[in-house]
Order: structure tokens, then C-alpha cells, then sequence
């Protein structure tokens, strides 16, 4: 049987005490000094094991209370009360909110799946990713063995062109040649960084956990220098003009830029290193000048086409832009309608925050993703996005030990790829690559609202 | 005195106060007596709600969840502008903020709270009806004509009953008298008091509850004719004799909260008494796979469903699924194969333990569940023939007469009993020693903190609530039994697609 694929998780603890939804509020005053107080009694241990933390100059009992609210009941004088904390609320953006930012922390500290009880709390659905959710298997459909047979799900990916067709001579000799490849364990890179206080420290942390994990990470050119002994596990961004000074020799795959020499250096590429690998790195546009030129690139033989779109996951430069999620539709289906879907591989990057946007990317068309902003946030970045503004980190991310920062980052990505694997089980589907565009496993609430609710309700507005 | 064995007792569907077992109960508002306070008690004499009690010859701790508000306080005649010392703070509680979630927000909770201490509606502005989640049952309303359409219509005579049995195959009759029972929670996963405290109050109303996967403790078996036994894919303390006690078995494919995924009890969970029940190994963790491995067909699900009908010649069999997108396909393939009741669960829906990326993500939520099985089945032509249970985020009664119109026959809930029991939707069921409310736990010293009276009867008090909330809607939607409502959606309006919807608030007459 082949070598399983396995990422080693390992708890490790935060540097700063993780900032918490609630806090408690406790009075001193008119404390009756009961003999048998509420304090001493909790169930967490919340009173016993609080302690004032010098590194946010602060109490850590929010950290640990669980908000089972008995001590609020309980005190007879009823000095104890909750509220939000205020600090939690005002946490990162739209995209990146407290609760994501808070649930990355937690996975990126223990490495396990977040499992919690009580029914689903969030909202009936949402924007973007929001807006869908992954079909199961029930009981008439075959080959599914859920989560227990977990370790037959593979989540394999390739990098790379396939052929669509194979080519003989006359006397029946193949003359198709195998396609450069790159096969990747999961369906996840780690794209460039849109901010971060990125010292080497951070980057370092960020290269060493692509290795560990056997995937690569995207980085500017002018970064790469530093960690040439793990050059496989980068792809180097390289501006078209920049390709005869640089040096490609040690590097599996390289990226260029959508430009106006892009073909050109794509042509480049092809003759001059047959064997690296070429990304052309595109802003994730749905217009249909951007799918005519993705098309072109494909019929260059571009291996890999990467869309990004911006920070929180839309058209980039575009007001009120699709979300990457439709984008992505509208590049599968484009590609499908050239008949060219199967021959090359399509990143999309940009707004992949939890590991559920990972599963939805793949089901809307995209072979794989790339991930940014939740790798900082393993880091304990809080998304203020003061270091774009040339203010200090809160959390004095470039400050880190990189083996710290690495353990983090494979706790992370350890911990989606257990859900990954949660949510393949759940649809009855084995392999990652046979989830790419699956559709049918997919449940948009459009689709839904318009079977049901618009049915039974539009008409009688009108 | 004579001792009562309440434990193999069903008891009276009597609404009995019954107040919180937290020292103070959580409310919406806090009223705050200050030190200057003479206890003169003239407050005790104005406030309408009983927020003011004495203690001997003194004011006690103010019972402030029954508070009205600001507004009631500030009336000239009120507590506040009668004290002759200023006194007394009323203002908004800064804890209830923190409470809850979306799908049960701090007004849902302490209202839930409220009827199960008192049977009634909260008299305040609490939100008893929906949610914040922003969709499905929390943007459905009710369109309640302006006059009653029939005024003389007597509301205890109203009929919120339900039939089980569809089939006229010459098994058990069953009708149940609220069109609601209780959802499979296992034992192990909830304390036994809990447990036995849903049992006695659905019982009590005449009603049933599922035992889940667990096994069926001896201490069930006073209630047999109340139970559900459930046959999920672990088959754990599934016996012929079980299968024999009860008039329904339930087969379980999968549960809303995690399709899939099949479950997993830990090996710590699985004590001397865990193990028995389940006929296991103790300390050895319990998986139950997914799906039924001897199920690939609507023909050996069939095979199934006549195996238990082989076993319980009179009993009923109750299908219990989960809602992919061809949820339609499953529930008439069921009826095919010969159950009962089709049970769709939801995927909003309870869990004692479950990933998060499945309770959010996996299978479509039981709002759109509903009207596309209905709907197919009523295609088919076999709707007349069989029930149609939902389940799956079911917290108000206002929740269940929505299902029902969007066309379930009756609902299966189970953390709305939770929440009775004063959950507070913490959502940490699973970690350490269980809930630290001594709801879903079976740590000795956290199981002590509920009593079994107390449980039982705060179910009760809810039940009894909604059931009167059910005569309600259904006196001011002029219909005299809760099977008119069934599939009726014209009574519903929808806030995506409708405008200047009326307040479907039913409150005034039922406080």
C-alpha cells in the first residue's frame, strides 16, 4: 500500500492570550464574602486559573470562561454579569471576522477540527460562500463509506497540462509524450501575502511549513534568494522582463504576471526551460476580455492559469465585483465550452478563509486554491492591517520563532484537511480531483430558493 | 408521608410554576434595588408582575426576568416613581447580550425559559416567535386575517392532533395529541434526568420520545408506550426484545447537525453503564458508521424496514433522514419500502458533539426540505398514506405551525427541552465534564444540579404553551384542526418576496 499522507499536528501554545468573545465583569463592590462564593465553584476553573498577563497588560479570565453564565446566577449580591467584548467584536473586517479569526487561532493552536455542540448558531445562509452547501449521500446512492473510510479519501492534486488526446504514428508507435507534472497531496498552496510585517522570520515560517506539507508556496522573485535549499517547494514570481536575469534552474515551476508580454515570455518559457512549469497569475475577472485571454494562454500551453481576486474574496478593482466563487463558475464553464477543461490546471486564490471555501472553490470548478490571510492569522496576525499603514503589529508577528510560525501553519492546514476530508466523506466523493466542478454535489440557494420559496410566494406580489 | 416513586410515574399535563434552579433567572431587564432601600415594600404593592417579593419582613432579591421594562417602571404609578427613597434601577440586562446565537437569540431563550417556568408567554417585549438567523422560519410570517373568521370558535376545542399511522395496515393506530415528540438523544450524551424528564413530559401530553442510538436503559421501560426506539447504523443495544417493548422504531440513516459522518463516542464516555446498555466493551470508544453498510437500495431498505415489522407485528416503523438535494427520491422510496413516517432532519439541527464544518455546510436546511418532499409526494399521489415528520432547527411553536404549512404533518424537536431545562446554548456540550448546567453530562456532581420533577415539569409548562399558541394561530387563521394547516402555504408570507406584511403577534390573548 502507498506511504498515507500524514500531517503531523502537535498543540502549541499562543504567544499572546487569545482574545475572547466574552468577558466577565466583576464587581469588588458590596461583595458579602459569602463563605461558599460562586468563584470557587466553577466548573472551568475560570477564577482559579486567571492570572494578569504582562503582555497585554490585562486579566486572562475571558480566555478561559465558557459562558455556562452560572456564576452570573449565582452571586447572590449579583456583582458577576457577561458582555461582548468589545475588542472580539471590532476584530479583522468583513471577510475575515471575529469568528473565523478566532476559530483559525484555535486550529492553528491545537491542530484539531473544530467540534463543538448544540445545533448550528450562525446565520440561515449568506454572501459568497455563504450562499451554498454540500449535498450528502443518503441511501441510494453507492460507493460511500462517510468518515470511516476517511483514510481511502485521497486529496491528491496535479499541477500541470494533461493531454487530450494521445498520438500515434503509422506503425502505431505512441508519440504523445507524458506531460510535466507536479502532484501535490492537497488541493492547497500558499499564495503570495496582499500585507504582513514579512520578515524573514515569517517567511521562513511560511516556506519550511509548505515543505513539511508537501505543497509550495507562491513568493516574489526578489524573496526566493534566501531559501534556496527548499527551492522545490517555491514557485518564484517573475515580471515577464525579468525572465533572462533569472535564475530558474532550481525551481519545479515558475509564475508570470497577465500582461502585455505575457505570450511572449510564455513562448520563452516553453522553448528555453522544457521543464519548469508555467502559472500565468491573472486578476480574477469574470469579463469576457479576461476569459478571452486566459483562453489564449492555454492554447500557448500555459500549464497552470492562477485567478486571484482581492483580499476578501472578490473582482478585484471591480465595484460590487462577483465573488470568486462565480467567478470561478464562469472560467469553468468557459473552459468547458472550448472543450479545454480537462487540459489545464486552475488555481483560484483570494478570500479562501476557512477550510469549508476550500471544499466549495473545488465543487464550483477550480482544481485547487491558494491561501494567504489565514496564514498570518495562524501567527496570531488579527487582520487590523496596521503594518500596511507603517504601524506596528500588535502581535509583533516578524518577531517569531520560525518553528513556531511553522508548527502553526501545519496545525492549520492539518486541521482543514481533516475537514476537507469530513466534507468529501459526507458527499460520498474519494478523491479531490474528482470533486473538481461536481455540481451535482453542490447546493446553491438560488437554486433552492427558486424549487421552493420563490414558488410558493413570488407570484402573489405581483 | 406517602412516598411517590414519580420515577415510573407519567404525570398530569398540569402547568405547575416553576422557576429557575439558578438562583436568579436571566431576563431581559434588571431592576437593581440600591443601598438606601428601606424596605418599605410599596413596591411590592404596585408592581404588576410579581417582580417585588418580601422575605419575612424585607424585600427580597427582585425577580427581575419578570420586569416589563423601562417603560412599565417609568408610569407615574409604577415601582420607580413610588419609591419615596429612589431606590430602584430598571435598565437593560448587560449580560443577555452575551447569551445565545443567532438561531436562538437571548430573546428566544428567555422566553423559552419563561414558559417553561410559568406555561404562559412572556408578558414583556421579549421576541418569542423567531430568531436573528435572517432566513427560512425567521422571515416567515404569518398572514392572520384582521377579524378571526370564525369568532365563536372555541379554542380548547380546537384539535392538534395528529395521526402517525396513515396506512390503515392493521397496525398500531396511534394519534398523538400535540403534533410534536421528542427527538433521539442518546443515553450517554444526556444525563438519565434529562432523559427521563423529556420522556415523562412528552408522555404526560400524550406524545412520544426517541431513545436515540443509545440502547433503551431499564429506567425507560414505565414508559415503553411513549417510546421510540431507535435502530441507527452502530446497532447498539439493538435487541428483538427492544424492538418488541415500543409501538414505533425509528431507523436512523443519518442526523441533520452531521450527515455522513456516522458518530463517534469517545472511549472515556463509554462507562460500566454506557457499555452495558450498548452491549460494548467499557473505555473502548463506540463508532457508528455511515451509512447502514447492508443498505445500497430502496430494496434493501425495504428488506430492513419488513425486518422490523417481522419482529413488532403491531409497531410502526419511522424513517429518520437527513435532506440532500434528492431528499424527495429518499422519502418516496421510504414510502415504497413501507414506513410509516418519513422523518427529514434538517441541517440546522441539534448535536451533542459535531464539526462545525458539517453543522454549517452539509445537506440543505429543513426550510426548503419541507415544501420539496411534500410537494413530491403529494405528486406521487401517496401523501394521503403517509406522515411527514420534520426536524431540524425546530425552537418555537411559531417554528412548528411553519413547518406544518409549508407541509410536515407534525415536528420532532429536542433542544427547545434542552433550553427548557435552561440551556444556554454555550455550545460546549462535549468538552471536559459536559454541560456545566448539568444538561448533557453524566458527571455525577453536574447531574446533581437538576432534579427530575423540576425537569420534567418545566418540559411540560412548554409543551402546554405551545400547544396553546398552536390553538391560536389556528383560531385566528379560522381553521379547527392543526391537519387543515398541513401544506397550506397561503397562510405564509415570505419577507424576500412580499411586502407590508402584518405582525403575526399573537401575545395579547395568551399572556
Amino acid at each position: 500500500m502507498p506511504k498515507k499522507y500524514h500531517i503531523d499536528v502537535q498543540p502549541i501554545a499562543n504567544r499572546f492570550p487569545v482574545i475572547g468573545r466574552s468577558g466577565i465583569v466583576d464587581w469588588g463592590e458590596g461583595c458579602l464574602k459569602c463563605a461558599k462564593c460562586v468563584k470557587t465553584e466553577c466548573v472551568y476553573g475560570v477564577y482559579k486559573n486567571r492570572s494578569f498577563s504582562t503582555s497585554i497588560m490585562g486579566d486572562t479570565i475571558d480566555e478561559f470562561c465558557k459562558s455556562c453564565f452560572r456564576c452570573v446566577q449565582g452571586c447572590p449580591k449579583r456583582l458577576i454579569h457577561k458582555t461582548i467584548n468589545p475588542e472580539w467584536e471590532s476584530l479583522g473586517d468583513e471577510l475575515y471576522g471575529p469568528e473565523i479569526i478566532s476559530i483559525t487561532w484555535e486550529q492553528a493552536a491545537t491542530g484539531k477540527i473544530p467540534v463543538s455542540g448544540a445545533g448550528y448558531g450562525g446565520k440561515f445562509s449568506g454572501d459568497g460562500f455563504d450562499s451554498m452547501w454540500t449535498d450528502m449521500s443518503e441511501i441510494v446512492r453507492p460507493t460511500r463509506d462517510g468518515i470511516h473510510g476517511r483514510e481511502y479519501i485521497s486529496t491528491v492534486v496535479d499541477l500541470g497540462r494533461r493531454l487530450d488526446k494521445l498520438e500515434f504514428d503509422n506503425e502505431g508507435k505512441l508519440l504523445s509524450q507524458a506531460p510535466l507534472s507536479i502532484r501535490l497531496p492537497l488541493p492547497i498552496v500558499f499564495d503570495v501575502f496582499p500585507f504582513g510585517d514579512l520578515s524573514p522570520r515569517v517567511l521562513s515560517a511560511v516556506v519550511s511549513a509548505a515543505a513539511r506539507l508537501e505543497t509550495i508556496v507562491f513568493m516574489p522573485y526578489a524573496e526566493v534568494g534566501r531559501y534556496s535549499d527548499l527551492a522545490t517547494h517555491i514557485v518564484p514570481l517573475v515580471a515577464a522582463d525579468m525572465l533572462n536575469e533569472a535564475d530558474l534552474a532550481s525551481f519545479r515551476m515558475v509564475e508570470i504576471p497577465d500582461g502585455r508580454e505575457t505570450a511572449e515570455a510564455l513562448i520563452f518559457l516553453k522553448k528555453q526551460l522544457p521543464n519548469l512549469l508555467v502559472s500565468v497569475r491573472m486578476q480574477a475577472l469574470s469579463s469576457p476580455d479576461t476569459i478571452r485571454r486566459m483562453l489564449e494562454y492555454n492554447r500557448l500551453q500555459a500549464d497552470v492559469i492562477h485567478y486571484v481576486a482581492d483580499e476578501k474574496g472578490h473582482e478585484p478593482g471591480v465595484n460590487e465585483g462577483l465573488h470568486i466563487k462565480d467567478v470561478i463558475k464562469e472560467i469553468n464553464s468557459g473552459l468547458l465550452r472550448e472543450g479545454l477543461r480537462d487540459q489545464v490546471t486552475f488555481i483560484a486564490s483570494g478570500g479562501i478563509a476557512m477550510a469549508e471555501h476550500v471544499v466549495k472553490s473545488i465543487l464550483c470548478g477550480a482544481n485547487l486554491v491558494g491561501v494567504d490571510i489565514p496564514l498570518l492569522i495562524a501567527l496570531e496576525c488579527r487582520v487590523c492591517r496596521n503594518c500596511r499603514d507603517g504601524l506596528s503589529c500588535p502581535v509583533s508577528i516578524s518577531q517569531i520563532n520560525p518553528n513556531w510560525g511553522t508548527q502553526r501553519i501545519v496545525n492549520l492546514i492539518g486541521a482543514w484537511h481533516n475537514q476537507l476530508l469530513e466534507m468529501m466523506g459526507a458527499m460520498g466523493i474519494r478523491e479531490a480531483r474528482r470533486l473538481r466542478g461536481e455540481r451535482g454535489r453542490v447546493m446553491f440557494r438560488e437554486d433552492l430558493e427558486n424549487d421552493t420559496f420563490a414558488q410558493l410566494f413570488s407570484e402573489r406580489n405581483s | 408521608m406517602h412516598y411517590r416513586n414519580i420515577w415510573n410515574e407519567v404525570p398530569q399535563p398540569k402547568v405547575e410554576h416553576t422557576p429557575s434552579r439558578f438562583g436568579r433567572a436571566l431576563g431581559k431587564y434588571t431592576v437593581r434595588i440600591l443601598d438606601a432601600c428601606t424596605d418599605c415594600l410599596k413596591c411590592v404593592a404596585v408592581c404588576p408582575q410579581g417582580v417585588f417579593q418580601t422575605k419575612g419582613n424585607r424585600l427580597a432579591p427582585p425577580l427581575d426576568h419578570l420586569c416589563l421594562g423601562r417603560e412599565c417602571a417609568a408610569k407615574p404609578n409604577r415601582c420607580v416613581k413610588n419609591c419615596p427613597v429612589n431606590a430602584i434601577r430598571v435598565g437593560l440586562n448587560p449580560s443577555s447580550k452575551a447569551l445565545g446565537d443567532f438561531r436562538w437569540t437571548p430573546d428566544l431563550l428567555m422566553s423559552a425559559w419563561h414558559m417553561a417556568e410559568t406555561g404562559k408567554l412572556p408578558s414583556n417585549d421579549l421576541e418569542y416567535r423567531i430568531g436573528g438567523s435572517d432566513g427560512g422560519f425567521d422571515k416567515l410570517r404569518f398572514r392572520f386575517p384582521d377579524t378571526p373568521p370564525i369568532p365563536d370558535m372555541d379554542r380548547s376545542r380546537i384539535d392538534t392532533s395528529v395521526p402517525l399511522n396513515k396506512k390503515n395496515d392493521g397496525r398500531f393506530d396511534i394519534v398523538i395529541p400535540i403534533p410534536i415528540y421528542g427527538g433521539g438523544m442518546s443515553f450517554g450524551s444526556i444525563s438519565q434526568i434529562t432523559m427521563l424528564s423529556r420522556i415523562r413530559a412528552f408522555a404526560a401530553w400524550g406524545s412520544f420520545t426517541c431513545t436515540g442510538e443509545g440502547g433503551y436503559p431499564e429506567a425507560l421501560y414505565p414508559f415503553d408506550d411513549h417510546i421510540i426506539t431507535q435502530v441507527a447504523t452502530g446497532l447498539f443495544g439493538v435487541k428483538e426484545e427492544t424492538i418488541q417493548r415500543v409501538k414505533i422504531v425509528e431507523f436512523k440513516y443519518a442526523q441533520g447537525a452531521k450527515p455522513g459522518l456516522g458518530g463517534h463516542l469517545l472511549g472515556p464516555k463509554v462507562t460500566e453503564a454506557v457499555a452495558r446498555i450498548r452491549e460494548t466493551v467499557p473505555g473502548s470508544s463506540l463508532f457508528s458508521p455511515f451509512p447502514f453498510h447492508s443498505v445500497y437500495s430502496v430494496e434493501d431498505h425495504k428488506k430492513h424496514i419488513d425486518w422490523i415489522k417481522a419482529i413488532n407485528p403491531k409497531g410502526l416503523v419511522s424513517v429518520k433522514v437527513s435532506t440532500p438535494s434528492d431528499v424527495d427520491m429518499v422519502a418516496v422510496g421510504s414510502y415504497y419500502a413501507g414506513a410509516h413516517i418519513i422523518h427529514l432532519d434538517g441541517s440546522y439541527g441539534g448535536t451533542g458533539a459535531a464539526p462545525d464544518v458539517a453543522k454549517k455546510n452539509i445537506a440543505m436546511p429543513i426550510e426548503y426540505a419541507i415544501p420539496k418532499v411534500h410537494n413530491f409526494l403529494v405528486n406521487e399521489g401517496v401523501r394521503d398514506s403517509i406522515t411527514l415528520i420534520a426536524s431540524g432547527g425546530i425552537r418555537t411553536a411559531f417554528d412548528i405551525a411553519k413547518a406544518i404549512a409549508l407541509g410536515a404533518d407534525g415536528v420532532v424537536t429536542g433542544t427547545p427541552e434542552l433550553v427548557a431545562l435552561e440551556c444556554v446554548r454555550c455550545h460546549n456540550c462535549e468538552s471536559g465534564r459536559g454541560c456545566a448546567r448539568g444538561i448533557a453530562s453524566t458527571d455525577l456532581e453536574l447531574v446533581g444540579l437538576m432534579e427530575l420533577q423540576w425537569g420534567t415539569q418545566r418540559i411540560i409548562n412548554m409543551l402546554s404553551c405551545w400547544r396553546d399558541q398552536l390553538r391560536e394561530i389556528l383560531f385566528r387563521l379560522g381553521l379547527r384542526s392543526i391537519r387543515e394547516l398541513v401544506g397550506k402555504t397561503e397562510v405564509l408570507a415570505h419577507l424576500d418576496y412580499n411586502s407590508s406584511i402584518p405582525d403575526d403577534d399573537i401575545r395579547s390573548s395568551l399572556v
